[in-house]
């Protein structure tokens, strides 16, 4: 299981779109062999087929796709977007934190995104994220939640 | 009671939203049994409440269930006060 850790966080990242920033999210944990490359490419095809739903707060995307589609070990991978991109959710839109979530079918799944929400229910935690311009200064913020 | 947290694949974002949903509804002491589901199965599914974003709710017209919208998964406060304008103690 690999919550956040130094390697798959990327700071300032620069995208056109929303599938690039999907793929940048996703580019993260193929680099550390936690997915298969198909499942960069399912975690697109669901926001083709179901919309960018997964917006899930202001500024704040999680795309993911099903374990089947190849995961290799539970993980979350964090890319912090340099501008904001639409991913044409009518609420939560633009986003600048792009969470790519490794799904895995076992336990370890549920502990991460245990994490992960205990995390992003504080805003001061999202706010930190959002300004933060140095992996130490994510690992921070984020200590305490592993 | 039964409740169902909504998402398209039923994996990651309607479990993120359960565990939130089962705390504010732990928080007011109501009792529900809180299950998690991809869109597809959830409209085959029986329950009193669903709990989702406004991008499925669309998808979801229809259901017997009460649909209870919630657009910011982390915000306690929102999802609060959907719980509690919405889903009443049985």
């Amino acid at each position: 299981m690999k919550f956040l850790e130094e390697t798959i966080i990327q700071l300032n990242v620069e995208v056109n779109d929303a599938e690039e920033a999907i793929d940048a999210a996703g580019q993260l944990l193929l680099k550390d062999q936690l997915i298969q490359p198909s499942y960069i490419e399912a975690m697109k095809q669901a926001y083709k087929k179901n919309g960018p739903y997964f917006v899930l707060a202001p500024q704040i995307a999680i795309p993911h796709a099903r374990p089947e589609d190849g995961v290799n070990e539970a993980a979350v991978s964090l890319v912090q977007l340099k501008e904001p991109i639409s991913f044409g959710h009518a609420i939560n839109d633009p986003v600048r934190l792009v969470f790519g979530l490794g799904a895995a079918s076992s336990a370890e799944h549920l502990s991460l995104l245990r994490k992960l929400t205990s995390l992003l229910n504080d805003p001061q935690n999202i706010e930190q994220l959002l300004q933060a311009t140095t992996i130490d200064e994510i690992q921070k913020t984020i200590g305490m939640e592993r | 009671m039964k409740i169902l947290t909504v998402c398209g694949l039923g994996q990651g974002t309607s479990l993120i939203l359960k565990m939130n949903v089962e705390q504010a509804l732990g928080d007011m002491g109501i009792r529900a049994d809180v299950e998690h589901t991809d869109v597809s199965t959830a409209s085959s599914m029986n329950a009193d409440y669903i709990i989702t974003s406004n991008e499925l709710a669309e998808s979801l017209q229809g259901h017997k269930a009460k649909i209870v919208i919630v657009n910011n998964y982390f915000d306690m406060d929102e999802i609060n006060e959907a719980v509690k304008a919405n889903i009443e103690a049985s």
